[in-house]
């Protein structure tokens, strides 16, 4: 057994395998499949200041090795879930961490001030790079200004781990990095979805209800690991890699670029345990190479 | 999440397959309604896992019923499945439709399943389970011609069957709303599973004469756990997870009226 503890500054994470935000709800929807405990973290849903329905069905559709969605955050806004979903949660013995998202500097603010005051919530995800909804969500995320300017207002207001969750459609990705690590971020994740579309050639329109939806799992990945590469080489802070990670050879590759954790998110529709096997996946490639710790392989590319 | 193995695939028109699974070990419990997540291939257009309805369960033989339209690519791949082939199931998942709660009222109450297309595929499952609680369910089943009329044989076994077709090869000719049988008698409970403009028809038709009407819904799926919050339909209660709170609704609970 090797060691598969990581640090994301403060936090401590038993190992470096978490779930992706709005791809395994609260946890709690795959308590039949995995002991949630053996996670090193899961990522609830998105949370906003106020409730949010989202939008229109349709909201997903598959494509080539991936698939499109335009969920738009549908959540029942922060004071719901420190009351009704908090209690329920509270008890998963593993780190809980909360995506936070707004379309206003003070709607962030507030949400997290809010979920600063929960025990068991050691962290949060700030989400500046959610591209299906209309204002605000990506808008933070896609300039240096916008972005450094969320995490000024959040790190104001919120004192432990503060992970802040990069939109891959932007020019330059290290740059923005950059900017929130100026302002006070402890750890970066990416990437979110990469913007995308399809099209129902027989009725001539989007098939998606908003037009547009973020591209997630497999078909992501290449990018998604190059943009990883370029942010850990461009930062001090840890670096969480994400983006169609379905095997343990695919978190391997991120923490060899440099993710010093990874997240789940698409595939734990394919298979509601891939997370657990992950785990063990990345802990028997250690073991039959004669690592002592999952931390001799964190950016060993580089 | 189980490794199901394919007893048979029955082929049941160009259009249809019935696929027959069976386990090593006794299958979970399954009510009417509830559907299965299968994993079709991991293939690039097909990886995400497909639901599909549970058309019966044979407890004597532990068999699971499979009632699949080729539709696209998943489904094709799951006709093509041969005996002895493994399919990864996660099941069972979703709420079923309304039973009576006692036996009595099982004798009393009188139910209409209407199905359209593969649509009828769960109340197969629900007829029978009503059957053996003692009561004669009317099954109104709609299709376009006769040879996509399915399992006609198997509902006949458990109450009485009313069919009807779009260009009147069997049955009668029209709508499944048309039926004369909607004409001639009242039921306590309408449940109905097809394509959505054939579920709303059957809604109205339900209001109009004062009748509780409940619609299995096939909103797209990513997850079927209530997790992604992809397959939400718009109720009164706001957006809610047809995986999750469904797939059954009560309509009056949905905005189709
Ligand atoms: C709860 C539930 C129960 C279902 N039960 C059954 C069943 O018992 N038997 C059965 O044959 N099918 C059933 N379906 C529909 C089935 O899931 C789809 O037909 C299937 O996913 C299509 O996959 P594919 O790869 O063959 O087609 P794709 O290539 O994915 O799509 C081909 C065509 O089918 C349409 N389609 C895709 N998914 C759906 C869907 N969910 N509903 C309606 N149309 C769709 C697409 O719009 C497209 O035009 C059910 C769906 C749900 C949500
Ligand atoms: C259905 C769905 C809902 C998502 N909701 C959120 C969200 O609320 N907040 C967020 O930061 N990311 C959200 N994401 C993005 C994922 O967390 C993740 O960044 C992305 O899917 C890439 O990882 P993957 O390829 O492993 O899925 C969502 C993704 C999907 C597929
Ligand atoms: S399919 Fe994911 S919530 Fe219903």
């Amino acid at each position: 057994m090797a060691r598969l503890n990581v640090n994301i500054q403060n936090l401590e994470l038993k190992n470096p395998v978490m779930t992706a935000s709005g791809t395994f709800g609260y946890g709690l929807e795959f308590a039949d499949f995995i002991h949630l405990e053996d996670l090193g973290g899961i990522i609830v849903k998105g949370t906003t200041l106020h409730p949010r329905e989202g939008n229109d069905y349709p909201r997903m559709v598959e494509t080539a090795s991936g698939m499109l969605n335009c969920v738009g955050l549908q959540n029942k806004g922060v004071d719901y879930f420190c009351k009704h979903i908090y209690p329920e949660i509270k008890s998963i013995d593993t780190n809980m961490i909360v995506n936070v998202s707004g379309s206003t500097l003070e709607d962030y603010a507030e949400c997290a001030a809010r979920i600063n005051e929960l025990d068991k919530i050691p962290a949060i995800e700030l989400n500046i790079s959610c591209p299906n909804v209309r204002q605000g969500g990506m808008a933070f995320g896609v300039t240096c200004e916008g972005a450094a300017s969320v995490v000024k207002a959040v790190r104001a207001k919120y004192n432990k781990t503060l992970i802040v969750k990069l939109s891959p459609n932007v020019t330059n990705i290290a740059d923005i990095a950059c900017a929130v690590e100026a302002e006070g971020a402890d750890s970066v994740s990416l990437i979110n979805t990469l913007m995308g579309m399809a099209i129902d050639i027989e009725k001539r329109k989007p098939i998606l209800s908003i037009g547009t939806g973020g591209l997630s799992g497999p078909a992501v990945k290449p990018v998604a690991l190059r943009m990883v590469w370029q942010v850990a080489k461009a930062v001090k802070i840890p670096v969480v890699g994400l983006g169609g990670i379905c095997t343990a050879q695919d978190a391997i590759e991120f923490l060899m670029a440099g993710a010093t954790a990874i997240e789940i998110g698409t595939a734990n529709f394919l298979d509601p345990a891939v997370t657990i096997k992950v785990r063990d996946g990345i802990n028997d490639w250690l073991d039959r190479h004669g690592c002592q710790s999952v931390q001799e392989i964190i950016g060993a590319i580089s | 999440m189980l490794d199901l193995q394919v007893v048979s695939v029955d082929t049941l028109s160009d259009k249809y397959v019935l696929i027959k699974l069976t386990y090593g070990h006794p299958l979970p419990s399954m009510v009417p309604g509830q559907f299965v997540e299968v994993l079709i291939d991991n293939g690039a257009q097909t990886f995400l896992r497909r639901p599909i309805s549970i058309n019966n369960v044979d407890i004597e033989k532990n068999q699971l019923w499979l009632l699949v339209a080729m539709v696209g690519d998943g489904t094709r791949h799951l006709a093509r499945l041969k005996a002895g082939d493994s399919l990864n199931c996660v099941l069972p998942l979703g709420n079923g439709f309304t039973f009576p709660d006692t036996v009595m009222q099982a004798a009393e109450r009188r139910f209409l399943l209407v199905g359209g297309g593969v649509g009828v595929a769960p109340l197969l499952y629900f007829g029978k389970e009503l059957h053996d609680m003692g009561c004669v369910p009317s099954f109104l089943l709609g299709a376009r011609t006769a040879k996509d009329l399915l399992l006609v044989r198997e509902f006949m076994r458990y109450g009485n069957v009313y069919l009807t077709t779009e260009d009147g090869s069997g049955g009668e000719k029209g709508f499944v709303t048309d039926h004369s049988i909607l004409k001639s008698e009242r039921f306590d409970q309408i449940s109905t599973c097809g394509p959505l403009p054939m579920m709303k028809a059957v809604a109205r038709y339900a209001a109009k004469v004062n009748t509780y009407c409940e619609a299995s819904l096939e909103n797209m799926m990513a997850c079927g756990l209530g997790a992604c919050l992809c397959c939400v339909e718009k109720t009164k209660m706001g957006n809610v997870c047809v995986c999750k709170e469904g797939p059954v609704f009560d309509v009056n609970k949905l905005l189709w009226l």
